[in-house]
Order: structure tokens, then C-alpha cells, then sequence
């Protein structure tokens, strides 16, 4: 019989997650688990609802990412009306889900991320947080928050609110860019680079000095998947489903996101709530796969912007075939936040923006329809059935989160073998599995998180289910 | 017409005979909360937001049905009727399925409003969250009776301004509902003549242009005062 460390909760979605650690009989580990149940209920609670509400509805998931949801929700509704939406509102969604990925990103690495690694593993948990980042370096921690302000910014001036806008529906969206909305945005434009340039540099540097990090933070073979454009560029709204292995090699490419269900199982393990995806091509568990950015500037060719595409030749030449260390979805992270806002910047030229064509009108057209949306974390799908009326039959959403849940699961074992010393819990492992999951940037992020601390439970238990050692946070 | 002459407010004010209240208080510029009422249409002082104090009257009456009468004195703002007031909001949005966040109404939901200005910060009473379905089988309009707060305004709007007779109040107490036609479904109805006017006149989301996303329910009742108007002033008379 073996022994099993359990980190609980992680249970719910403000922050809140477990993870399970396995031990031989030898002392060592053997696997790990992490478990989410952020999603529970919203599947269940929109059947009956009009499809037309779901924007709204499902974004309420997240108060981090609800763009993501509100997009791919309304994508699945563009296709349970059967229809393609006016070109203007295919872009302003695009510039709205940009504006989504700088702000999260910003805030996974500068509030998040960064104080671990710029200002220690060993650290005090009390400083270990935004606010020690501002002790430690005010200018680099004002230039982050307002990195992910710029983000925002694009948010409200598109959807009129910084979380939760109510702006993308069914058939395509609400309003266009306005002139006062385009000089505002522009006026950020100098200021983001530079911030981002200040991060990549930064970022190199830890490259150097965290050698060992890059090695047991997740690096590990896998498959990797996320949108692709008809080119293999990268996409973030839009485009077809491609999967590539840890060579880099395309095993799957152009696959329609209405027939993701061909692709990706959702094995359901008892000890946790959340499903977990694989793909089906290879079975559980070998066909474990990784979304987010590591994964999408993996699969992708080009991101199809010069200065986002001179960072992502140094970040190809990381790996050999693909780049496999989870640390790097950081650096992955930035460089997508370059992208972000070179294609705003492409946008803002961009005069169709502007045009009041923006929403296409039908009925009820088809009785299921598929939505996915690179979300900042990794694709996301929204899968809804409806009735001749447009009321929800069945709700389907495979969240990021979820689909790296056997990644982090390796993740969390593999920093957890490094430095699980016998059978009590010391802080800088707790520390080190902490961000190991973090760099995945999870959902489960949203509200305590948001200062630096994910609220953690963490127990040690013997063979035979008695708890050797415990311990609390948040 | 003879005249009245009353006090509301400490105001004196002059009102026709056979006015109610909440009319006389309108003319003369005092604001009464209201939710059932409804310009055009007649009152059934079913919702009690419009409730005043009568001096040498116990009891609350409800400003849309009561009428003026000489010399009496309507108190129609004070910390009782307050209280009142926002216990009938509170037991209104634990009856049924209000969720503002996410409705077609949010932000042009009379309800919100309301609950808004009198600092309906939390409910009180436990929420019943009763299992109401969702109407959509009309071409045109949506009825969710989880946001129904039971004001028959549609039912009256429809028996009264456009005449078809569609829609209906079934059933009693907290299980009462809104049908149409004898309780089939609204896509199924042959008297709606599709007018919409049950959707202008719904003072929350329950009533719905199809294909409305949370926000976007926006009501334009001018045009039920500019029919209402046009006929009782025979506008439309050659």
C-alpha cells in the first residue's frame, strides 16, 4: 500500500483546489492529482434558458476570463443560427478577445507569477505577492498593472465594462469601435510595448538563473493543441483545432471545432470532479495534451506579426521539436502579449471596425452548435443543444483549466518528487507545487488568488488513510 | 366636473372628482413608486408599492384605487411605507427567479429600478426558487415566467388596448401564472394577433422580443399612451 498527501481544498472556484500527492511504499512519489470543480452546476442551471442568453449567462463563470466565455458562447450561438457574421463584428471580436489575453496574461505574470521568481521560492508567503513585488520594484509592478489595465481598457471601450461585458450575442455583436474608443486605445499603444519589452527582458534573464526550474516544472512529453489559422499561424478566435506531439509533429490539423468530440475524450477518474480530457486517438492517459500559450505557440508556425514572431524563434529553440517545460508558459504568456498587441495595433488601422454591420439575424437553424475560443489559459468550447425554440437542451463546456488537469496532475508529481522529503510538508515544496500549477495559470486563479496565495489544504496520509501531517493556507 | 380638494403631502392640491391618488399626486408632481400600474390601461392595485397613509385611516391604501375625496390628507412618504414597500419588493424577488445580472431586462427592469431606489441591498426571506419554465414557442416573443411578478399589466394591455383577450391569470396564490388563450402554449395561441403590446407594457423581463441578449429588453410604452390617447380623445375620428 502506498501514501497519499492531499492538498484541500482547491474545491471551488474562487481559488479554491486540491491536490493529492501518492507515495510508495519507499517514501516516494508516485503520482499526483489536482482537482478542480469550478464549472459544477452551470451546465445544469442553463438547460431551459434561451441560447441567446448564454453570452451572459456563462461569463458569469469568471470574472477573470469572461470574455472568453462570452465569445465562445456566442460563437456557439452564430452556429445554432446557422449563419456567418458580418466581417466588421468577426474583428471587433477578435480586438475584444485580444484585449482579454493582455489582461490576463498581465495579470498571471506580474501579480501572479513574477513575485515567486524575482523575488524567491524561500521567500515569506507574507511578501511573496504583488505588494513585495512594489516593496521590491514599484516601477516594474506599476508597469504590470497597468499593462493589464491597457487590456481592460480595450475591454470597456468595445463592451462599455471592464468584466463582464454584455456586448457579444448571437449572429455577432452589440456596437462598433467609436473614434473617441480607437484614439484611446491607440494612445496606450507606446506604453505596452514598452512594459512588454521590460517583462521579456526580465523574463530572459530568469531563463538563465532558473535552469532547474526549466527542468522540473512540468517538463514532460505531451501533445499539445489549440486553433490554428488555415496557414498553421497563430489564432486565438477563429480557425481550426491542430494537435502536435512533443517532436513538434502535426498529428492532427484543420479539425472543425464542431467535431472536437472526435478528438478529445473526457475521461471521468473518481476521486475527482473534473473530467479529464485526452485525446481519444491515443486513449487515457497517454493521449495527455496541454492548451494555453506553451501549447499555441507550439503548434502555431508564425504568430503572423514581425516583433511577436522574432521572440517566438528564440522561444522554438527552447525545445527540441516542441518546447515541453510547463515554466515556459510564462515566457510564452509575454510573447503572446506582444501579439495581442501588434494585432490591436493592426486593428486600429483598420477602418471596417467602424461599420454598424455587425449583427446577423436567423432563426433557429440548427440544433446544436459548437463554440471555441483561445481563452487566455486554452481553448474553450461551448457545446449547447436546443430545442425547434432555442431553448438549451444540454450544455457542454470544456474549459482550459480542465483540459491541463492531467498535465498539472504530472506537473504537481514531478515537482513533488524533487523535493517530497519524508513525511513532513515544508513550505518551500508547498511553495514550489504551488507555482508549478500556476504556470499553467489556472481558472481557479479569480478572486484570492488574484493576491498571491492560493488557498491550499494540504495533507500527508499514510497507507492505511491516516493523516501524517497537515497543513492550511488561505 | 366637480372638483376635490385634498392634501397630500402637506400639499394642498385640487383634483377632479372620480380621480385616484396616485393621479392627483402625479399632476402635482409628487412620485409615488408604482409597479402594477400602467398609463392607459385600468388599475388593480395588485402590487402595494403604491401603498399611502390616509390620517384617520388604519390602514394602507393603495394610491392607483382609491380615490380622492374632500379634505383628506395622503401621507405618500414616510419610514412605514418604506418599510412596506421594500418588504413587498423582498417578497417579490423571493417568489420567483429574479436574476438582474443576466436578464433581458437588466437596466431597463422597472423592479431593478425600484429595488434600486429604495436600497434593496439583500433580501430577507428565504428565496423559493421555484422551477418555472420558459415560453418560447411564439415567432416572435418570449415569455420566462421565472421573472413573472404577476402585475397583469400584459393581460390588461391585451383584454384592453389591443382587444385580442390573449392572455390570462390561472391559478391562485403563489402558483398563479400568466397563460395564454386556455393555458396552451403561446405559439399555439389563435387569438394573439402578435401586436406585442404585452411585451411593451411587462415592467420586467418576463415578457421578450425573441432573440434578445441580457440587457437588451428596452421598452417603448409611448406607443401604448399614443393609441391609448388617440382613442380616448378620438384623434382618429374623421
Amino acid at each position: 500500500m502506498s501514501k497519499r498527501i492531499v492538498i484541500d481544498p482547491v474545491t471551488r472556484i474562487e481559488g479554491h483546489a486540491k491536490i493529492s500527492i501518492f507515495m510508495d511504499d519507499a517514501g516516494n512519489v508516485a503520482d499526483a492529482e489536482f482537482h478542480v470543480v469550478e464549472f459544477r452546476g452551470f451546465e445544469k442551471f442553463c438547460e431551459g434558458r434561451p441560447y441567446t442568453e448564454m453570452p451572459g449567462i456563462t461569463q458569469r463563470i469568471c470574472g477573470i476570463c469572461p470574455v472568453s466565455h462570452t465569445l465562445a458562447s456566442a460563437k456557439a450561438g452564430d452556429a445554432i443560427m446557422a449563419v456567418h457574421i458580418p466581417p466588421a463584428a468577426d474583428k471587433l471580436r477578435r480586438l475584444l478577445n485580444l484585449g482579454q489575453m493582455i489582461q490576463s496574461h498581465a495579470l498571471s505574470f506580474f501579480h501572479l507569477s513574477a513575485p515567486d521568481f524575482l523575488l524567491g521560492w524561500d521567500t515569506l508567503p507574507a511578501q511573496r505577492n504583488v505588494f513585495g513585488l512594489i516593496n521590491s520594484n514599484v516601477d516594474l509592478a506599476r508597469a504590470g498593472i497597468r499593462l493589464r489595465q491597457f487590456g481592460q481598457e480595450i475591454i470597456e471601450v468595445l463592451g462599455d465594462k471592464k468584466i463582464h461585458p454584455q456586448w457579444a450575442v448571437p449572429g455577432g455583436v452589440r456596437s462598433a469601435l467609436t473614434a473617441e474608443g480607437r484614439a484611446k486605445i491607440k494612445a496606450w499603444l507606446p506604453e505596452a510595448y514598452a512594459t512588454t519589452k521590460i517583462a521579456l527582458d526580465l523574463f530572459a534573464k530568469v531563463l538563465k538563473t532558473h535552469k532547474a526550474e526549466l527542468q522540473i516544472f512540468g517538463n514532460f512529453p505531451s501533445l499539445f493543441m489549440g486553433l490554428v489559422t488555415p496557414d498553421g499561424s497563430w489564432e486565438h478566435h477563429g480557425g481550426k483545432l491542430r494537435f502536435t506531439d512533443s517532436s513538434g509533429s502535426i498529428i492532427a490539423d484543420q479539425i472543425d471545432v464542431a467535431n472536437y468530440a472526435d478528438y478529445i475524450g473526457e475521461a471521468v477518474q473518481n476521486t475527482s470532479y473534473l473530467k479529464s480530457p485526452y485525446y481519444l486517438p491515443l486513449g487515457f492517459p497517454a493521449g495527455i495534451y496541454r492548451v494555453g500559450p506553451l501549447a499555441r505557440l507550439n503548434i502555431a508556425e508564425r504568430m503572423g506579426v514581425p516583433q511577436a514572431d522574432a521572440e517566438l524563434k528564440k522561444f522554438k529553440k527552447l525545445g527540441r521539436g516542441a518546447v515541453t517545460s510547463s515554466f515556459l508558459y510564462h515566457y510564452a504568456r509575454l510573447i503572446e502579449i506582444l501579439a495581442s498587441i501588434e494585432f490591436v495595433e493592426q486593428y486600429l488601422a483598420d477602418d471596417e471596425l467602424s461599420s454598424h454591420y455587425l449583427r446577423a439575424d436567423a432563426g433557429i437553424n440548427s440544433l446544436r452548435g459548437v463554440g471555441a475560443s483561445e481563452a487566455p489559459r486554452g481553448t474553450l468550447f461551448h457545446d449547447y443543444t436546443v430545442d425547434r425554440n432555442g431553448l438549451l437542451q444540454k450544455v457542454n463546456l470544456i474549459v482550459a483549466t480542465g483540459q491541463n488537469n492531467l498535465a498539472m496532475n504530472q506537473t504537481v508529481a514531478q515537482i513533488a518528487r524533487h523535493y517530497v522529503r519524508g513525511e513532513k510538508i515544508e513550505e518551500a515544496m508547498l511553495n514550489r507545487v504551488e507555482h508549478g500549477i500556476r504556470c499553467y495559470d489556472p481558472c481557479l486563479s479569480c478572486s484570492t488568488h488574484a493576491v498571491g496565495q492560493m488557498p491550499m489544504h494540504l495533507q500527508l496520509i499514510a497507507p492505511d488513510g491516516k493523516v501524517l501531517d497537515e497543513k492550511m493556507r488561505g | 366636473m366637480s372638483a376635490r380638494t385634498l392634501t397630500i403631502d402637506g400639499k394642498q392640491i385640487s383634483a377632479e372628482k372620480g380621480a385616484s391618488v396616485l393621479q392627483a399626486a402625479t399632476e402635482a408632481g409628487i412620485k409615488i413608486p408604482t409597479l402594477c400600474h400602467l398609463e392607459g390601461v385600468y388599475d388593480v392595485g395588485a402590487c402595494r408599492l403604491c401603498l399611502v397613509e390616509v390620517k384617520g385611516i388604519n390602514k394602507l391604501l393603495p394610491a392607483c384605487t382609491t380615490r380622492v375625496a374632500e379634505g383628506i390628507e395622503v401621507t405618500t412618504n414616510s419610514e412605514r411605507l418604506n418599510k412596506y414597500r421594500r418588504m413587498t419588493l423582498e417578497l417579490l424577488f423571493a417568489e420567483r427567479n429574479h436574476v438582474c445580472a443576466v436578464c433581458v431586462a437588466n437596466g431597463h427592469c422597472e423592479l431593478q429600478s425600484l429595488a434600486y431606489g429604495l436600497g434593496l441591498d439583500h433580501v430577507r426571506y428565504d428565496y423559493i426558487f421555484p422551477r418555472w419554465e420558459v415560453d418560447d414557442t411564439h415567432r416572435l416573443f418570449g415569455m420566462d415566467h421565472n421573472r413573472c411578478i404577476l402585475c397583469t399589466r400584459c393581460v390588461r394591455s391585451c383584454w384592453h388596448i389591443e382587444g385580442a383577450g390573449t392572455k390570462n391569470v390561472a391559478g391562485r396564490g403563489a402558483k398563479s401564472k400568466i397563460i395564454t388563450d386556455l393555458n396552451q402554449k403561446w405559439g399555439d395561441s389563435e387569438s394573439c394577433t402578435e401586436c406585442g403590446k404585452c411585451v411593451m407594457s411587462c415592467p420586467t423581463g418576463a415578457l421578450f422580443k425573441k432573440g434578445s441578449a441580457v440587457g437588451e429588453s428596452e421598452r417603448d410604452r409611448t406607443k401604448l399612451e399614443f393609441i391609448v390617447n388617440a382613442r380616448e380623445k378620438k384623434q382618429w375620428n374623421a
